[in-house]
């Protein structure tokens, strides 16, 4: 951040971040998440330069998608809502045909110059959707708008299921849910809806599934079936992270984590890390920062005045919680790995970039509602 | 509140969804509370123990490979099984310093640079506690060498594992395939913690095929270890499943005459049963060693293999690709019936050559002075060539290959091993597609002796002959009778699989093609004629003969001073016993001059093996007689 002395340099500044459209309070706390992550990818990582660089290329280009997000008029990214989602879906289709198989799922499409997995794409067109059918409706949400927006929400959600993609079908599913949910679903459809869909499981199961997604996915949830991969994970992770203590080992002490991790310890279980160098002390200050950011983001959308705004921006922001509550639950042996990572804290892809392109969407929202106001 | 609305009210609206995102606040507060209520057990209640766990001892996962499944021939004997064998092993992070470890080693046990760049393959994959080989496959006076001087190698081990071990040797290895090291290639399409203890792959072959059947499940010890990495106590062990047994069609009786009748000469045999495709014999001469292959073959067996001449490492059973020559003469004669082109009766003038109406060009036959006047029978026996130039021109080039695809040929029969050629059975279509050319009269005689384009593997042949045996029923061609699950010993038997059926209208015009055949062996023109003496029972075949390189208009094919590579291939198909067929036999000889002197008498000792079984040679575990030629 710049140094904010004087007034004259204050003014300034926030002068241009108004010029940018851009919320300083949630850019200061993103800004030190980002810093946060950083420092803990450098020791998960083994002080691999290679990949700091990687990550901070990547930083720049969610960073680019942030400013550049925020920047396009609210309206405008209302009406693009529809195409956005269509195009989503039809890569999914696309990626289920032609898609690259890697680590054992198909869910990377290649353009040639880069790899692309469309699915991230859907975390931020399946809220939009469903936001800008729900928005000229009346609300709270009706019988007949409900069924049109559940529909929009599960052909996604299962594309990508069958990938198999559990962590980003679950994320892409909770997105379009918190949408409904904001909408005033009324408690009574919502319980019958849950009701309903545990009915269902099973028969989703059964038919919509091949032999090969479900002995993975029931790897996924109970990995102490497979002790030679996720199961080994959990193990070694609730030693780093117990062992850890109250103040931690310190940054780039971590024993635990400098040793056995090979695979996953710089992406997924980049927690395991942060909990054994920082400790039960680092965890709640982390924890709380990620809390600031939800909450800000959440009192973005209570803020706005416009339907659509309020629901993307309430939604995102649950999304990202959501997020926050799977990755440090199945790190900590809480609940079942399913490949969620640390948001913007993790190495890798595509999340870095969606993750800071929900947040311009979220500046947008913000913006909207002064010109309007 | 709760009463329908239908107009936009903004302030209520506004009201909704804001209690909303209130809502919602309160449930990430109670969430996030029990997240933090977990982390509070793990890292303040529970420190200690996991504490303890962390500094002195660790918590290692150790995976016990499964023993992979053996194969037995279809009357039980050995054809895979696996042998301890001493390999080192190195745990990377027991050795302060790896490079030195690695190049102080030199002094006591050889290694070549493959072997290095395989260790350091997997080096890189697996975690630095397991303990991965460097050399597999010690002898006495290394292991002797090593044992002496580990004290000096800290995290240097001579570890007995079990190998795979071909005990036939090179008999039957191109039924078998084998298997080889693990590289990248091949993780790709497994399961790798599967294959977390797993040094070995299926490479070819029925070990490629049926890998996930052979391979097993891999077991897990989680123990507890000290910061030397020593093991202090097993917390708790999965033991592995063994791989699935195999049992095989092939009888390795059968196998061995069918090997022991080439001697020095080049080629396949494929036997197959016709009544339900199993194989009994799978032959590619020259073969080799497998077990050269299993602990990484020297670069200088290798290059010798790959080098030779005969190409012992091709599996031309499978793969090799043959002009079928005059052995489609009986399935064209077939078709001409079916169509009404010919009959039983109609004969056709044999000068020795044929012209296409309008042209100069001479078709030869390979009788110079003719076969004069010949009928259906007669030109099978005999195997005229002008007869089925006729019948060729004109049934037609789509008949004949729409009826002749009825019997498999240019398709892959579905055999369950790997490496199977499609073969190509010539059609307007195909030449369209891949040359787009229009189809020349002239390649439909070419076809028509099974010259010019038409090609078929050793195993078509076979499978096609079968058909032909049964009237047209054809079978998938199986090389696996059963599975026995490797934990409980119940056999599981795989299942016959009927392809197709061609069928014909009349059922005379089989009895005709079957009649032709058998005077093919026990007439007294037939060109199979060598092989009758002292027949116990009817053998029906047909001898072919397939070009290797044309010959101008007006040179002749002279067989003593053409060299050996570029001598015809010899072909013989037959079935037995003709009236009630139980094996049906193909068999190409490379560069084997005619198919009645060459091939006939190899599928003759075969047929005997399996129908008369005398004087088969008991099969053992050495090399007696029949030795490889790399």
């Amino acid at each position: 951040m710049n140094e904010m002395s004087d007034t004259e340099n204050y003014s300034l500044t926030r002068r241009l971040l108004d010029a940018l459209r851009i919320d300083p309070v949630l850019l200061v706390l993103l800004g030190i998440l980002a810093a946060f992550g950083m420092a803990l990818l450098y020791s998960a990582s083994g002080s691999d330069i290679d990949l700091m660089l990687r990550q901070i290329t990547r930083l720049a280009l969610g960073l680019f998608f942030f400013i550049a997000v925020a920047n396009v008029p609210l309206r405008l990214l209302k009406s693009f809502s529809v195409w956005l989602y269509l195009l989503g879906v039809l890569l999914l289709l696309a990626v289920m045909f032609f898609g690259e198989v890697g680590k054992g799922a198909q869910r990377w499409l290649d353009l040639g110059i880069i790899r692309f997995q469309p699915s991230e794409m859907l975390k931020l067109a399946v809220p939009m959707m469903v936001a800008s059918y729900l928005a000229d409706r009346v609300l709270p949400i009706g019988l007949k708008d409900l069924f049109v927006s559940v529909i929009l929400v599960l052909i996604p959600v299962i594309l990508i299921a069958r990938q198999p993609d559990l962590g980003t079908a679950i994320l892409v599913g909770s997105a379009g849910a918190f949408v409904l949910f904001l909408a005033g679903i009324r408690w009574r459809i919502m319980l019958s809806l849950m009701f309903l869909f545990s009915l269902m499981a099973p028969l989703l199961w059964k038919f919509a599934l091949h032999d090969y997604q479900r002995s993975r996915i029931l790897t996924m949830l109970d990995p102490e079936s497979d002790p030679l991969g996720s199961g080994y994970h959990i193990i070694q992770s609730k030693i780093a992270i117990g062992s850890g203590g109250v103040y931690g080992k310190g940054w780039l002490n971590g024993t635990q984590s400098q040793l056995d991790f090979i695979p996953e310890r710089s992406t997924d279980f980049i927690f395991s890390v942060f909990g054994e160098e920082f400790g039960f002390f680092g965890s709640v200050i982390l924890i709380l920062l990620y809390l600031s950011i939800i909450f800000r983001g959440l009192y973005i959308a209570a803020r706005s005045n416009d339907n659509f705004g309020r629901l993307v921006a309430g939604a995102i922001s649950l999304t990202f919680f959501v997020y926050l509550f799977v990755n440090i639950g199945m790190v900590s042996g809480m609940l079942p790995v399913v490949g969620v990572p640390l948001p913007l804290i993790s190495y890798g892809g595509t999340s870095m970039v969606t993750l800071l392109t929900g947040f311009g969407l979220i500046m947008s929202i913000r913006s909207a509602k002064r010109f309007m106001g | 509140m709760s009463k329908r609305v239908h107009l936009k009210d903004e302030y209520l609206e506004t009201r909704l969804i804001r209690r909303r995102i209130i809502l919602s606040a309160l449930f990430i507060l109670i969430l996030l509370s029990l997240l933090l209520g977990r982390l509070y057990v793990l890292q303040i209640v529970d420190h200690e123990h996991f504490s303890t766990l962390s500094d002195n001892n660790r918590v290692r996962i150790k995976a016990l490979p499964p023993a992979r499944g053996l194969i037995y021939d279809r009357n039980g004997i050995v054809m895979a099984n696996n042998l301890p064998a001493y390999r080192l092993e190195i745990i990377k992070e027991q050795v302060e310093d790896l490079d030195q470890t690695l190049i102080d080693l030199k002094q006591y046990v050889e290694y070549s640079d493959l072997d290095l760049s395989r260790y350091r393959q997997a080096v890189n994959r697996r975690r630095s506690f397991e303990s991965i080989p460097l050399r597999l496959n010690l002898n006495d006076d290394e292991v002797a060498r090593l044992a002496v001087n580990l004290y000096k190698f800290e995290g240097v081990e001579i570890n007995a594992r079990l190998t795979r071990n071909y005990p036939q040797r090179d008999h039957a290895v191109h039924a078998l395939g084998y298997v080889g090291r693990i590289d990248i290639k091949d993780l790709g399409r497994v399961n790798e913690n599967n294959y977390a203890g797993t040094s070995h792959i299926g490479k070819l072959g029925l070990e490629k095929f049926y890998e996930s059947e052979l391979h097993g499940t891999v077991g897990v010890q989680q123990v507890e270890v000290n910061a030397r990495g020593r093991t202090l106590r097993v917390l708790s062990e999965t033991p592995p499943i063994p791989g699935n047994n195999l049992h095989l069609t092939i009888d390795s009786k059968l196998q061995k005459v069918a090997e022991q009748a080439f001697g020095d000469l080049t080629g396949s045999v494929v036997a197959i049963n016709p009544l339900n495709g199993e194989v009994l014999a799978l032959v590619s001469m020259p073969t080799f060693d497998p077990n050269l292959f299993v602990n990484g073959i020297s670069y200088k067996n290798y290059d010798a293999l790959r080098n030779s001449i005969k190409r012992p490492l091709f599996n031309r059973a499978l793969s090799g690709q043959y002009p079928p020559g005059s052995t489609t003469k009986p399935f064209f004669g077939l078709a001409g019936l079916e169509a009404r082109t010919v009959s039983r009766k109609t004969k056709i003038f044999c000068p020795g050559f044929y012209r296409l109406p309008n042209e100069d060009h001479k078709y030869r036959d390979w009788k110079k002075q003719g076969h004069g006047h010949m009928d259906l029978k007669g030109a099978i026996t005999q195997s005229c060539d002008v007869y089925f130039y006729d019948l060729s021109y004109r049934l037609g080039i789509d008949k004949m290959s729409a009826f002749l695809d009825k019997f498999g040929f240019g398709k892959r029969t579905g055999i369950d091993s790997t490496g199977e050629a499609r073969g190509l059975l010539p059609s307007r279509e195909w030449k369209r597609r891949t040359q787009n050319q229009p189809w020349f009269p002239g390649e439909t005689l070419n076809t028509g002796i099974g010259q010019g384009t038409f090609l078929v593997t050793p195993l078509q042949l076979a499978n096609s002959t079968g058909a032909l045996a049964l009237n047209g029923l054809r079978y998938q061609p199986h090389l696996v009778g059963a599975l026995e699950y490797g934990y409980s010993g119940n056999k599981l038997e795989t299942l016959v699989k009927q392809v197709a059926e061609a069928g014909v209208s009349k059922q005379s015009n089989w009895l005709q093609t079957h009649k032709a055949l058998v005077n093919v062996v026990h007439g007294l023109r037939g060109t199979g004629n060598r092989i009758n003496r002292g027949l116990t029972y009817k053998i029906a075949g047909k001898t072919g003969t397939a070009q290797v390189y044309g010959i101008a208009q007006d040179e002749e094919y002279d067989e003593d001073t053409v060299i050996d590579r570029l001598r015809d291939h010899a072909l013989f198909m037959s079935y037995a016993p003709a009236k009630n067929p139980r094996i049906a036999v193909a068999v190409i000889v490379e560069n084997g001059g005619h198919g009645s002197s060459v091939a006939a008498p190899i599928a003759r000792k075969v047929l005997d093996a399996y129908l008369v079984d005398s004087d088969v040679p008991e099969v053992s575990g050495d090399n007696s007689g029949n030795v490889s030629q790399p």
